[in-house]
Protein backbone atom coordinates (compact mmCIF):
# COMPACT_ATOMS: atom_id res chain seq x y z
CA UNK A 1 0.00 0.00 0.00
CA UNK A 2 0.98 3.26 -0.56
CA UNK A 3 2.07 5.84 1.97
CA UNK A 4 0.07 8.70 1.04
CA UNK A 5 -2.78 9.74 2.57
CA UNK A 6 -5.33 12.39 1.50
CA UNK A 7 -5.31 15.56 3.93
CA UNK A 8 -8.50 16.54 2.38
CA UNK A 9 -9.88 16.99 -1.09
CA UNK A 10 -8.88 20.54 -2.36
CA UNK A 11 -8.87 22.12 -5.57
CA UNK A 12 -5.41 22.70 -7.15
CA UNK A 13 -6.62 26.08 -8.31
CA UNK A 14 -7.08 27.06 -4.67
CA UNK A 15 -3.07 26.27 -4.09
CA UNK A 16 -2.27 28.79 -7.15
CA UNK A 17 -3.99 31.42 -5.39
CA UNK A 18 -2.71 30.42 -2.22
CA UNK A 19 0.84 30.51 -3.82
CA UNK A 20 0.02 33.79 -5.43
CA UNK A 21 -1.06 35.22 -1.94
CA UNK A 22 1.82 34.36 0.12
CA UNK A 23 4.11 35.53 -3.05
CA UNK A 24 1.84 38.79 -3.15
CA UNK A 25 3.83 39.41 0.33
CA UNK A 26 7.32 37.59 0.04
CA UNK A 27 8.14 39.32 -3.49
CA UNK A 28 7.22 43.05 -4.16
CA UNK A 29 8.08 42.21 -7.86
CA UNK A 30 5.29 39.85 -8.10
CA UNK A 31 2.08 41.28 -10.15
CA UNK A 32 -0.78 39.41 -11.12
CA UNK A 33 -3.53 39.99 -14.37
CA UNK A 34 -6.40 38.21 -15.19
CA UNK A 35 -9.25 38.34 -17.86
CA UNK A 36 -12.56 38.71 -15.97
CA UNK A 37 -12.32 34.83 -14.20
CA UNK A 38 -10.64 36.66 -10.61
CA UNK A 39 -12.84 34.42 -8.96
CA UNK A 40 -12.46 30.66 -10.91
CA UNK A 41 -8.68 30.97 -10.82
CA UNK A 42 -8.86 32.05 -6.99
CA UNK A 43 -6.64 35.49 -7.49
CA UNK A 44 -9.19 37.36 -5.59
CA UNK A 45 -7.37 37.65 -2.47
CA UNK A 46 -4.32 38.64 -4.30
CA UNK A 47 -6.57 41.34 -6.05
CA UNK A 48 -8.14 42.71 -2.76
CA UNK A 49 -4.63 42.82 -0.75
CA UNK A 50 -2.44 44.22 -3.31
CA UNK A 51 -4.88 46.50 -5.96
CA UNK A 52 -2.11 48.20 -7.26
CA UNK A 53 -0.16 45.28 -8.68
CA UNK A 54 -3.52 43.56 -10.04
CA UNK A 55 -4.70 44.11 -13.22
CA UNK A 56 -8.32 43.29 -14.65
CA UNK A 57 -7.28 43.36 -18.11
CA UNK A 58 -11.28 42.36 -19.35
CA UNK A 59 -11.83 39.54 -21.56
CA UNK A 60 -9.04 40.40 -23.70
CA UNK A 61 -6.24 37.18 -23.43
CA UNK A 62 -4.61 38.51 -26.27
CA UNK A 63 -3.80 42.13 -24.99
CA UNK A 64 -3.31 40.37 -21.22
CA UNK A 65 -0.77 38.46 -22.91
CA UNK A 66 1.26 41.23 -24.32
CA UNK A 67 0.63 43.55 -21.67
CA UNK A 68 2.32 40.68 -19.06
CA UNK A 69 5.22 40.89 -21.32
CA UNK A 70 5.59 44.39 -21.36
CA UNK A 71 5.51 44.22 -17.65
CA UNK A 72 8.65 42.44 -17.33
CA UNK A 73 10.03 45.61 -19.02
CA UNK A 74 10.75 47.64 -15.53
CA UNK A 75 11.55 44.55 -13.73
CA UNK A 76 7.88 43.10 -12.68
CA UNK A 77 7.15 39.46 -12.89
CA UNK A 78 3.72 39.14 -13.77
CA UNK A 79 1.53 36.07 -13.53
CA UNK A 80 -1.65 35.75 -15.85
CA UNK A 81 -4.74 33.74 -14.91
CA UNK A 82 -7.64 32.39 -17.25
CA UNK A 83 -8.51 29.13 -18.08
CA UNK A 84 -6.47 26.80 -19.97
CA UNK A 85 -7.79 27.05 -23.20
CA UNK A 86 -7.60 31.09 -22.94
CA UNK A 87 -4.17 31.13 -21.52
CA UNK A 88 -2.79 28.72 -24.66
CA UNK A 89 -4.65 27.87 -27.64
CA UNK A 90 -6.86 31.17 -27.84
CA UNK A 91 -3.47 33.56 -27.74
CA UNK A 92 -0.16 30.91 -28.81
CA UNK A 93 0.90 33.61 -31.35
CA UNK A 94 0.90 36.64 -28.85
CA UNK A 95 2.88 34.01 -26.13
CA UNK A 96 4.93 32.75 -28.88
CA UNK A 97 6.39 35.61 -30.27
CA UNK A 98 6.11 38.76 -27.32
CA UNK A 99 6.96 35.99 -24.40
CA UNK A 100 8.71 33.04 -25.53
CA UNK A 101 10.70 34.48 -28.56
CA UNK A 102 11.31 37.70 -26.62
CA UNK A 103 12.34 35.48 -23.83
CA UNK A 104 10.19 37.23 -21.39
CA UNK A 105 9.72 36.59 -17.56
CA UNK A 106 5.75 35.79 -17.84
CA UNK A 107 4.02 33.18 -15.65
CA UNK A 108 1.14 31.84 -17.67
CA UNK A 109 -0.89 30.03 -15.21
CA UNK A 110 -3.99 28.12 -16.54
CA UNK A 111 -7.05 26.56 -14.16
CA UNK A 112 -10.02 24.37 -15.70
CA UNK A 113 -7.41 22.35 -17.32
CA UNK A 114 -9.02 18.89 -19.41
CA UNK A 115 -12.00 17.31 -19.21
CA UNK A 116 -12.31 17.85 -14.98
CA UNK A 117 -14.06 20.90 -15.80
CA UNK A 118 -16.82 19.04 -16.63
CA UNK A 119 -20.10 20.67 -17.32
CA UNK A 120 -19.02 23.47 -19.74
CA UNK A 121 -18.12 20.83 -22.50
CA UNK A 122 -15.52 20.56 -24.94
CA UNK A 123 -14.96 24.62 -26.21
CA UNK A 124 -13.51 24.56 -22.41
CA UNK A 125 -11.93 21.61 -21.81
CA UNK A 126 -8.37 21.84 -23.25
CA UNK A 127 -6.88 18.87 -23.93
CA UNK A 128 -3.65 20.16 -26.32
CA UNK A 129 -2.56 22.94 -24.02
CA UNK A 130 1.14 20.64 -22.87
CA UNK A 131 1.62 20.06 -26.51
CA UNK A 132 1.10 23.58 -27.45
CA UNK A 133 3.40 24.97 -24.90
CA UNK A 134 6.33 22.20 -24.68
CA UNK A 135 6.92 23.00 -28.47
CA UNK A 136 7.73 26.20 -27.82
CA UNK A 137 11.59 26.51 -27.50
CA UNK A 138 12.87 28.01 -23.93
CA UNK A 139 8.75 27.40 -22.22
CA UNK A 140 9.09 25.66 -18.86
CA UNK A 141 5.73 23.86 -18.50
CA UNK A 142 4.69 22.40 -15.29
CA UNK A 143 1.24 20.42 -14.65
CA UNK A 144 1.08 19.75 -10.49
CA UNK A 145 -0.52 17.36 -9.06
CA UNK A 146 -2.40 18.85 -5.99
CA UNK A 147 -3.12 21.83 -3.82
CA UNK A 148 0.14 21.73 -1.75
CA UNK A 149 2.12 21.00 -5.30
CA UNK A 150 0.24 24.05 -6.81
CA UNK A 151 0.85 26.19 -4.04
CA UNK A 152 4.41 25.40 -3.76
CA UNK A 153 5.29 25.08 -7.69
CA UNK A 154 3.41 28.96 -8.19
CA UNK A 155 5.81 30.55 -5.28
CA UNK A 156 8.91 28.79 -7.22
CA UNK A 157 8.12 30.21 -10.32
CA UNK A 158 8.95 33.58 -9.20
CA UNK A 159 12.93 32.80 -8.45
CA UNK A 160 13.16 30.91 -11.88
CA UNK A 161 13.65 33.31 -14.62
CA UNK A 162 12.14 32.76 -17.66
CA UNK A 163 8.68 31.96 -19.14
CA UNK A 164 6.29 29.83 -17.41
CA UNK A 165 3.00 27.57 -18.13
CA UNK A 166 1.73 26.28 -15.22
CA UNK A 167 -1.20 24.05 -15.86
CA UNK A 168 -3.91 23.51 -12.61
CA UNK A 169 -7.60 22.50 -12.37
CA UNK A 170 -10.93 22.81 -11.46
CA UNK A 171 -12.28 20.09 -9.21
CA UNK A 172 -11.22 19.20 -5.36
CA UNK A 173 -8.96 16.26 -5.88
CA UNK A 174 -6.79 13.92 -3.05
CA UNK A 175 -4.11 16.78 -1.39
CA UNK A 176 -1.36 14.13 -0.48
CA UNK A 177 1.80 15.65 -1.15
CA UNK A 178 3.71 17.26 1.90
CA UNK A 179 2.83 21.05 2.85
CA UNK A 180 5.99 22.21 3.41
CA UNK A 181 7.80 20.15 0.08
CA UNK A 182 9.64 22.72 -2.03
CA UNK A 183 8.84 22.65 -5.52
CA UNK A 184 11.91 22.28 -8.02
CA UNK A 185 11.24 22.85 -11.42
CA UNK A 186 12.74 19.81 -13.62
CA UNK A 187 12.76 17.47 -10.84
CA UNK A 188 10.49 14.07 -10.98
CA UNK A 189 9.84 13.17 -8.02
CA UNK A 190 9.55 9.27 -6.97
CA UNK A 191 6.47 8.58 -4.95
CA UNK A 192 6.43 4.94 -4.61
CA UNK A 193 9.21 2.56 -5.18
CA UNK A 194 8.63 -0.53 -7.33
CA UNK A 195 10.18 -3.14 -9.66
CA UNK A 196 7.88 -4.47 -12.02
CA UNK A 197 5.93 -1.46 -14.14
CA UNK A 198 7.05 1.94 -14.03
CA UNK A 199 3.78 4.78 -13.89
CA UNK A 200 5.02 7.94 -15.29
CA UNK A 201 1.95 10.58 -14.09
CA UNK A 202 1.40 14.04 -14.33
CA UNK A 203 -1.99 16.37 -12.65
CA UNK A 204 -5.08 14.83 -11.25
CA UNK A 205 -3.62 11.32 -12.56
CA UNK A 206 -0.76 10.94 -10.11
CA UNK A 207 -3.46 10.25 -7.31
CA UNK A 208 -4.95 7.99 -9.82
CA UNK A 209 -1.77 6.28 -9.88
CA UNK A 210 -0.64 5.95 -6.48
CA UNK A 211 -4.41 4.56 -6.17
CA UNK A 212 -3.44 1.91 -8.63
CA UNK A 213 -0.43 0.97 -7.47
CA UNK A 214 -2.13 -0.24 -4.27
CA UNK A 215 -4.84 -2.68 -6.78
CA UNK A 216 -1.59 -3.74 -8.58
CA UNK A 217 0.11 -4.45 -5.18
CA UNK A 218 -3.12 -6.74 -4.12
CA UNK A 219 -2.25 -8.56 -7.45
CA UNK A 220 1.54 -9.27 -6.44
CA UNK A 221 2.76 -6.51 -8.88
CA UNK A 222 4.98 -3.72 -7.81
CA UNK A 223 4.58 -0.38 -9.40
CA UNK A 224 6.83 2.37 -9.33
CA UNK A 225 4.90 5.81 -9.39
CA UNK A 226 6.85 8.85 -10.25
CA UNK A 227 5.30 12.25 -10.54
CA UNK A 228 6.34 14.17 -13.60
CA UNK A 229 5.26 18.04 -12.00
CA UNK A 230 7.59 19.21 -14.98
CA UNK A 231 7.06 18.23 -18.34
CA UNK A 232 10.42 20.13 -19.36
CA UNK A 233 12.52 20.76 -19.14
CA UNK A 234 11.70 16.49 -18.65
CA UNK A 235 13.63 14.70 -15.90
CA UNK A 236 15.09 11.86 -18.56
CA UNK A 237 17.55 11.21 -15.61
CA UNK A 238 14.50 9.78 -13.62
CA UNK A 239 12.32 8.13 -16.19
CA UNK A 240 15.28 6.12 -17.56
CA UNK A 241 16.33 4.98 -13.82
CA UNK A 242 12.94 3.56 -13.09
CA UNK A 243 12.80 1.87 -16.68
CA UNK A 244 16.23 0.37 -15.94
CA UNK A 245 14.97 -1.36 -13.10
CA UNK A 246 11.24 -1.95 -14.47
CA UNK A 247 11.87 -2.52 -17.89
CA UNK A 248 8.01 -1.41 -19.00
CA UNK A 249 5.88 2.14 -18.61
CA UNK A 250 2.61 3.39 -18.21
CA UNK A 251 2.02 6.93 -18.59
CA UNK A 252 -1.12 8.84 -17.52
CA UNK A 253 -2.24 12.12 -18.05
CA UNK A 254 -5.38 14.34 -18.46
CA UNK A 255 -4.67 15.14 -22.07
CA UNK A 256 -4.28 14.20 -25.93
CA UNK A 257 -2.00 11.36 -26.03
CA UNK A 258 -0.65 13.09 -28.99
CA UNK A 259 1.73 15.64 -27.62
CA UNK A 260 1.56 15.17 -24.28
CA UNK A 261 3.57 13.30 -21.22
CA UNK A 262 3.18 10.44 -22.85
CA UNK A 263 4.89 11.38 -26.33
CA UNK A 264 7.81 12.48 -24.34
CA UNK A 265 7.97 9.43 -22.51
CA UNK A 266 8.01 7.66 -25.69
CA UNK A 267 10.42 9.84 -27.82
CA UNK A 268 12.73 9.77 -24.33
CA UNK A 269 12.42 6.08 -24.26
CA UNK A 270 13.09 5.39 -28.10
CA UNK A 271 16.13 7.55 -27.86
CA UNK A 272 17.90 6.14 -24.63
CA UNK A 273 16.26 2.97 -23.69
CA UNK A 274 13.32 0.69 -26.32
CA UNK A 275 11.11 -0.55 -23.60
CA UNK A 276 7.01 -1.43 -23.96
CA UNK A 277 4.81 1.48 -22.91
CA UNK A 278 1.05 2.46 -22.25
CA UNK A 279 -0.58 5.68 -22.25
CA UNK A 280 -3.21 6.50 -20.31
CA UNK A 281 -4.86 10.00 -22.23
CA UNK A 282 -7.19 10.78 -24.72
CA UNK A 283 -7.03 9.66 -27.79
CA UNK A 284 -7.65 11.63 -30.56
CA UNK A 285 -11.00 13.04 -29.14
CA UNK A 286 -12.75 16.58 -27.65
CA UNK A 287 -14.49 15.86 -24.45
CA UNK A 288 -18.14 16.39 -23.83
CA UNK A 289 -20.82 17.30 -20.77
CA UNK A 290 -20.70 15.52 -17.82
CA UNK A 291 -19.40 15.43 -13.98
CA UNK A 292 -15.55 15.33 -13.71
CA UNK A 293 -15.58 11.00 -12.48
CA UNK A 294 -18.40 10.28 -15.44
CA UNK A 295 -15.64 12.34 -18.01
CA UNK A 296 -12.80 10.24 -16.11
CA UNK A 297 -14.90 6.75 -16.03
CA UNK A 298 -16.00 7.59 -20.00
CA UNK A 299 -12.45 8.31 -21.72
CA UNK A 300 -10.70 5.68 -19.40
CA UNK A 301 -8.49 8.48 -17.20
CA UNK A 302 -8.52 7.27 -13.93
CA UNK A 303 -6.89 4.52 -11.71
CA UNK A 304 -8.54 1.51 -13.17
CA UNK A 305 -7.42 2.25 -16.65
CA UNK A 306 -4.03 2.42 -15.43
CA UNK A 307 -4.28 -0.87 -13.64
CA UNK A 308 -5.39 -1.92 -17.36
CA UNK A 309 -2.54 -0.51 -19.21
CA UNK A 310 -0.33 -1.99 -16.23
CA UNK A 311 -1.72 -5.33 -16.82
CA UNK A 312 -1.10 -4.96 -20.76
CA UNK A 313 2.39 -4.14 -20.74
CA UNK A 314 3.36 -6.49 -18.54
CA UNK A 315 2.38 -9.17 -20.60
CA UNK A 316 4.40 -7.14 -23.89
CA UNK B 1 28.13 67.71 -35.21
CA UNK B 2 25.57 66.20 -37.39
CA UNK B 3 22.69 68.34 -38.38
CA UNK B 4 19.44 66.21 -37.67
CA UNK B 5 18.61 67.29 -40.97
CA UNK B 6 21.20 65.46 -42.65
CA UNK B 7 19.44 62.37 -41.04
CA UNK B 8 16.07 61.43 -43.40
CA UNK B 9 18.52 61.49 -46.24
CA UNK B 10 20.88 59.08 -44.80
CA UNK B 11 18.69 57.01 -43.77
CA UNK B 12 16.96 56.19 -46.87
CA UNK B 13 20.01 55.21 -48.28
CA UNK B 14 20.29 53.10 -45.20
CA UNK B 15 17.29 51.17 -46.24
CA UNK B 16 17.20 51.05 -49.67
CA UNK B 17 21.18 49.36 -49.44
CA UNK B 18 20.30 47.37 -46.68
CA UNK B 19 17.35 45.54 -48.55
CA UNK B 20 19.14 45.88 -51.84
CA UNK B 21 22.02 43.51 -50.55
CA UNK B 22 19.80 39.95 -49.35
CA UNK B 23 17.26 41.36 -51.95
CA UNK B 24 14.28 41.42 -49.39
CA UNK B 25 12.84 43.53 -47.26
CA UNK B 26 10.12 46.41 -46.72
CA UNK B 27 11.65 49.52 -48.03
CA UNK B 28 8.33 51.25 -48.55
CA UNK B 29 6.86 51.97 -44.95
CA UNK B 30 10.48 52.35 -43.82
CA UNK B 31 11.12 55.36 -46.54
CA UNK B 32 7.64 56.93 -45.21
CA UNK B 33 8.50 56.58 -41.73
CA UNK B 34 12.26 58.01 -41.87
CA UNK B 35 11.23 61.66 -40.81
CA UNK B 36 9.32 59.95 -37.83
CA UNK B 37 12.24 57.89 -36.77
CA UNK B 38 14.60 60.74 -37.06
CA UNK B 39 12.49 63.41 -35.18
CA UNK B 40 11.79 60.59 -32.17
CA UNK B 41 15.37 59.41 -31.88
CA UNK B 42 17.76 61.86 -32.68
CA UNK B 43 15.04 65.06 -31.13
CA UNK B 44 12.31 63.89 -28.60
CA UNK B 45 13.49 60.42 -26.67
CA UNK B 46 15.23 60.47 -23.53
CA UNK B 47 17.44 57.94 -24.24
CA UNK B 48 20.79 55.98 -23.47
CA UNK B 49 22.01 54.17 -26.63
CA UNK B 50 25.52 53.73 -25.00
CA UNK B 51 24.21 52.07 -21.96
CA UNK B 52 21.22 50.13 -23.50
CA UNK B 53 19.30 47.78 -20.75
CA UNK B 54 16.12 46.00 -20.77
CA UNK B 55 14.04 47.29 -18.13
CA UNK B 56 14.93 51.05 -19.74
CA UNK B 57 14.53 52.48 -16.36
CA UNK B 58 14.81 56.68 -16.25
CA UNK B 59 14.38 56.90 -20.10
CA UNK B 60 11.70 56.95 -22.53
CA UNK B 61 10.86 53.32 -24.61
CA UNK B 62 9.96 53.01 -27.94
CA UNK B 63 8.45 49.81 -29.56
CA UNK B 64 7.71 49.04 -32.89
CA UNK B 65 4.60 47.25 -33.36
CA UNK B 66 4.82 47.07 -37.04
CA UNK B 67 7.67 44.82 -37.17
CA UNK B 68 8.17 44.86 -40.99
CA UNK B 69 9.48 48.38 -41.10
CA UNK B 70 12.94 47.10 -39.54
CA UNK B 71 15.16 48.53 -41.98
CA UNK B 72 14.49 51.99 -40.91
CA UNK B 73 14.39 51.01 -37.27
CA UNK B 74 17.91 49.68 -37.27
CA UNK B 75 19.11 52.37 -39.28
CA UNK B 76 18.08 54.99 -36.74
CA UNK B 77 19.50 52.70 -34.08
CA UNK B 78 22.78 52.30 -35.42
CA UNK B 79 23.25 55.75 -36.64
CA UNK B 80 21.83 56.69 -32.79
CA UNK B 81 24.94 55.05 -31.55
CA UNK B 82 23.57 51.44 -29.95
CA UNK B 83 25.64 49.49 -32.42
CA UNK B 84 28.09 50.04 -35.06
CA UNK B 85 26.90 51.44 -38.46
CA UNK B 86 28.91 49.28 -40.22
CA UNK B 87 26.54 45.85 -38.67
CA UNK B 88 23.90 47.55 -41.06
CA UNK B 89 25.72 45.63 -43.67
CA UNK B 90 24.42 42.19 -41.85
CA UNK B 91 20.58 42.81 -42.42
CA UNK B 92 18.78 39.62 -43.15
CA UNK B 93 21.95 37.27 -43.89
CA UNK B 94 23.00 34.31 -41.85
CA UNK B 95 23.85 34.67 -38.43
CA UNK B 96 22.53 38.35 -38.20
CA UNK B 97 21.29 40.07 -35.25
CA UNK B 98 19.46 42.30 -37.71
CA UNK B 99 16.63 39.68 -38.21
CA UNK B 100 14.39 40.43 -40.90
CA UNK B 101 12.00 41.18 -37.85
CA UNK B 102 13.33 42.93 -35.09
CA UNK B 103 14.28 40.10 -31.79
CA UNK B 104 15.76 40.59 -28.55
CA UNK B 105 17.03 37.06 -29.36
CA UNK B 106 20.00 37.98 -29.93
CA UNK B 107 20.64 40.45 -28.22
CA UNK B 108 20.63 43.27 -30.68
CA UNK B 109 20.70 46.82 -28.20
CA UNK B 110 17.76 48.63 -28.67
CA UNK B 111 14.92 46.18 -29.16
CA UNK B 112 12.74 45.22 -26.24
CA UNK B 113 10.62 42.93 -27.92
CA UNK B 114 10.16 40.64 -30.92
CA UNK B 115 7.68 41.84 -33.62
CA UNK B 116 6.76 41.08 -37.25
CA UNK B 117 3.29 39.14 -36.36
CA UNK B 118 1.00 41.99 -36.02
CA UNK B 119 -0.72 43.75 -33.56
CA UNK B 120 1.47 43.05 -30.28
CA UNK B 121 3.02 45.97 -30.37
CA UNK B 122 0.42 47.95 -28.11
CA UNK B 123 -0.45 45.79 -25.44
CA UNK B 124 2.98 45.47 -25.03
CA UNK B 125 3.84 49.25 -24.92
CA UNK B 126 0.82 49.34 -22.40
CA UNK B 127 2.13 46.80 -20.01
CA UNK B 128 5.93 48.57 -19.93
CA UNK B 129 3.79 52.25 -19.78
CA UNK B 130 1.93 50.44 -16.57
CA UNK B 131 5.22 49.35 -15.00
CA UNK B 132 6.72 52.82 -15.10
CA UNK B 133 4.04 53.96 -13.48
CA UNK B 134 4.35 51.23 -10.41
CA UNK B 135 8.15 52.14 -10.62
CA UNK B 136 7.69 55.91 -10.35
CA UNK B 137 9.31 56.36 -13.84
CA UNK B 138 8.04 59.39 -15.14
CA UNK B 139 9.30 58.64 -18.77
CA UNK B 140 7.25 57.89 -21.82
CA UNK B 141 6.44 54.61 -23.63
CA UNK B 142 6.12 55.27 -27.71
CA UNK B 143 4.67 53.13 -30.56
CA UNK B 144 4.41 52.88 -33.68
CA UNK B 145 2.13 51.09 -35.93
CA UNK B 146 0.94 50.24 -39.67
CA UNK B 147 -2.97 51.73 -40.22
CA UNK B 148 -3.32 47.63 -42.15
CA UNK B 149 -2.11 46.84 -38.80
CA UNK B 150 -4.98 48.22 -37.48
CA UNK B 151 -7.44 45.64 -38.60
CA UNK B 152 -6.00 43.36 -35.96
CA UNK B 153 -8.56 42.83 -33.39
CA UNK B 154 -5.93 42.80 -30.43
CA UNK B 155 -5.07 46.63 -31.38
CA UNK B 156 -8.87 47.51 -30.23
CA UNK B 157 -8.52 45.68 -27.00
CA UNK B 158 -5.41 47.23 -25.90
CA UNK B 159 -7.08 50.47 -26.91
CA UNK B 160 -9.95 49.50 -25.22
CA UNK B 161 -7.72 49.06 -21.99
CA UNK B 162 -5.49 52.19 -22.18
CA UNK B 163 -8.42 54.33 -22.55
CA UNK B 164 -10.59 52.42 -19.76
CA UNK B 165 -7.45 52.55 -16.96
CA UNK B 166 -6.01 55.67 -17.78
CA UNK B 167 -2.51 54.47 -19.49
CA UNK B 168 -2.06 58.71 -20.37
CA UNK B 169 2.20 58.00 -20.32
CA UNK B 170 1.59 56.48 -23.37
CA UNK B 171 2.06 57.96 -27.21
CA UNK B 172 0.74 55.83 -30.01
CA UNK B 173 1.83 56.59 -33.89
CA UNK B 174 -0.35 55.41 -36.53
CA UNK B 175 1.69 55.66 -40.05
CA UNK B 176 -1.37 56.29 -42.14
CA UNK B 177 0.00 55.73 -45.94
CA UNK B 178 -3.09 54.24 -47.09
CA UNK B 179 -1.36 51.02 -48.07
CA UNK B 180 -1.04 47.90 -47.14
CA UNK B 181 0.25 44.05 -48.61
CA UNK B 182 -3.20 43.81 -51.32
CA UNK B 183 -3.55 47.47 -52.19
CA UNK B 184 -4.67 50.38 -50.41
CA UNK B 185 -6.33 50.08 -47.15
CA UNK B 186 -9.37 51.27 -48.64
CA UNK B 187 -9.46 48.45 -51.14
CA UNK B 188 -8.05 45.74 -48.66
CA UNK B 189 -10.92 46.63 -45.78
CA UNK B 190 -12.16 50.24 -45.07
CA UNK B 191 -11.33 51.74 -41.72
CA UNK B 192 -13.28 54.90 -41.71
CA UNK B 193 -12.72 57.88 -39.17
CA UNK B 194 -9.57 56.25 -37.64
CA UNK B 195 -9.28 59.50 -35.04
CA UNK B 196 -13.24 58.91 -34.49
CA UNK B 197 -12.42 55.52 -33.56
CA UNK B 198 -9.74 56.05 -30.63
CA UNK B 199 -11.59 58.84 -29.42
CA UNK B 200 -14.36 56.52 -28.78
CA UNK B 201 -11.99 54.18 -27.25
CA UNK B 202 -10.87 57.01 -24.70
CA UNK B 203 -7.71 58.44 -26.40
CA UNK B 204 -6.85 62.02 -27.01
CA UNK B 205 -6.54 62.13 -30.58
CA UNK B 206 -3.96 64.51 -32.91
CA UNK B 207 -3.66 64.02 -36.50
CA UNK B 208 -0.64 65.27 -38.57
CA UNK B 209 -1.07 66.11 -42.25
CA UNK B 210 2.48 66.00 -43.11
CA UNK B 211 4.11 63.30 -41.58
CA UNK B 212 7.35 63.46 -44.21
CA UNK B 213 7.98 66.71 -43.03
CA UNK B 214 10.57 66.38 -40.42
CA UNK B 215 9.83 69.72 -38.47
CA UNK B 216 5.65 68.75 -38.72
CA UNK B 217 6.96 65.67 -36.99
CA UNK B 218 8.84 67.09 -34.05
CA UNK B 219 6.31 69.39 -33.14
CA UNK B 220 3.72 66.94 -33.25
CA UNK B 221 5.79 64.66 -31.13
CA UNK B 222 6.38 67.70 -29.02
CA UNK B 223 2.90 68.54 -28.77
CA UNK B 224 1.75 64.94 -27.88
CA UNK B 225 4.33 64.58 -24.91
CA UNK B 226 2.66 67.81 -23.18
CA UNK B 227 -0.83 65.77 -23.75
CA UNK B 228 0.33 63.31 -21.39
CA UNK B 229 -0.48 62.70 -17.93
CA UNK B 230 -3.77 64.05 -18.20
CA UNK B 231 -5.77 60.92 -17.54
CA UNK B 232 -5.75 59.80 -21.19
CA UNK B 233 -3.64 57.76 -23.34
CA UNK B 234 -2.19 59.77 -26.69
CA UNK B 235 -2.48 58.84 -30.34
CA UNK B 236 -0.82 60.44 -33.38
CA UNK B 237 -2.57 59.43 -36.81
CA UNK B 238 0.54 60.90 -38.86
CA UNK B 239 -0.30 60.82 -42.63
CA UNK B 240 2.71 59.70 -44.56
CA UNK B 241 3.50 58.48 -48.28
CA UNK B 242 5.15 54.51 -48.77
CA UNK B 243 8.22 55.23 -50.58
CA UNK B 244 8.67 58.86 -49.58
CA UNK B 245 11.87 60.35 -50.96
CA UNK B 246 11.90 58.24 -54.53
CA UNK B 247 10.00 59.70 -56.75
CA UNK B 248 9.10 55.49 -58.55
CA UNK B 249 8.80 54.17 -54.96
CA UNK B 250 6.40 56.54 -53.54
CA UNK B 251 2.76 56.34 -52.61
CA UNK B 252 2.46 53.14 -53.98
CA UNK B 253 1.60 49.68 -52.15
CA UNK B 254 4.02 47.92 -54.28
CA UNK B 255 7.16 48.72 -52.47
CA UNK B 256 5.78 47.52 -49.37
CA UNK B 257 7.88 44.55 -49.23
CA UNK B 258 10.34 44.44 -52.49
CA UNK B 259 13.75 45.18 -52.90
CA UNK B 260 15.16 47.48 -55.61
CA UNK B 261 16.92 45.99 -58.10
CA UNK B 262 20.91 46.87 -59.37
CA UNK B 263 19.05 49.98 -61.51
CA UNK B 264 16.71 50.76 -59.29
CA UNK B 265 19.15 51.32 -56.93
CA UNK B 266 21.37 53.51 -58.77
CA UNK B 267 17.99 55.60 -59.27
CA UNK B 268 16.73 55.83 -56.16
CA UNK B 269 20.22 56.60 -54.10
CA UNK B 270 20.30 59.66 -57.12
CA UNK B 271 17.72 60.87 -55.34
CA UNK B 272 19.25 60.55 -51.70
CA UNK B 273 22.25 62.61 -51.27
CA UNK B 274 24.98 60.91 -48.68
CA UNK B 275 24.69 62.85 -45.86
CA UNK B 276 26.77 61.63 -42.96
CA UNK B 277 28.53 58.86 -44.68
CA UNK B 278 27.39 55.46 -45.77
CA UNK B 279 28.12 51.78 -43.82
C1 LIG C 1 -0.56 38.84 -37.94
C2 LIG C 1 0.01 39.13 -39.28
N1 LIG C 1 -0.72 38.92 -40.38
C3 LIG C 1 -0.19 39.16 -41.60
C4 LIG C 1 1.08 39.62 -41.74
C5 LIG C 1 1.69 39.83 -43.13
N2 LIG C 1 1.87 41.28 -43.34
C6 LIG C 1 3.06 41.86 -43.15
S1 LIG C 1 3.01 43.51 -43.41
C7 LIG C 1 1.37 43.45 -43.83
C8 LIG C 1 0.64 44.71 -44.22
C9 LIG C 1 0.70 45.69 -43.14
O1 LIG C 1 0.08 46.90 -43.54
P1 LIG C 1 0.48 48.20 -42.76
O2 LIG C 1 0.39 47.97 -41.31
O3 LIG C 1 -0.37 49.30 -43.30
O4 LIG C 1 2.01 48.42 -43.10
P2 LIG C 1 2.61 49.06 -44.44
O5 LIG C 1 2.33 48.10 -45.55
O6 LIG C 1 1.95 50.35 -44.63
O7 LIG C 1 4.06 49.18 -44.16
C10 LIG C 1 0.89 42.15 -43.74
C11 LIG C 1 -0.49 41.75 -44.07
C12 LIG C 1 1.83 39.81 -40.56
N3 LIG C 1 3.10 40.21 -40.59
N4 LIG C 1 1.28 39.60 -39.34
MG1 LIG D 1 0.03 51.03 -44.28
Amino acid sequence: MHPYTNQGSQDTRSGFGAGLLELGRSNPHVVALCADLTGSLKMDAFAKEFPERFFQTGIAEAHMMGMAAGLTIGGWIPFTGTFANFSTGRVYDQIRQSIAYSDKNVKICASHAGLTLGEDGATHQILEDIGLMKMLPGMTVVVTADYNQTKAATIALADHHGPVYLRFGRPKVANFTPADKPFIIGKADVLLEGSDVTIAATGHLVWEALEAANTLAAQGISAEVINFATIKPFDTEALLKSVHKTGRVVTAEEHQRHGGLGDLVAQTLGMHRPAPIEMVAVNDSFGESGTPAQLMDKYGLNAAAIVEAALKVRNR
Amino acid sequence: MASIYDYPSQIRRDILRMVHKPQSGHPGGSMGCTEFFTALYFDVLHHNPSAFTMDGRGEDLFFLSNGHISPVLYSTLARSGYFPVSELSTFRLINTRLQGHPTTHDGLPGVRIASGSLGQGLSVAVGAAQAKKLNGDSHLVYTLHGDGELQEGQIWEAAMYAGAKKVDNLIATVDANGQQIDGSTDEVLPMGDLGAKFAAFGWDVMHLEHGNDLDAVRAALREAGTRTGHGKPVVIIMKTAMGHGVDFMAGTHKWHGVAPNDDELARALAQCPETLGDY
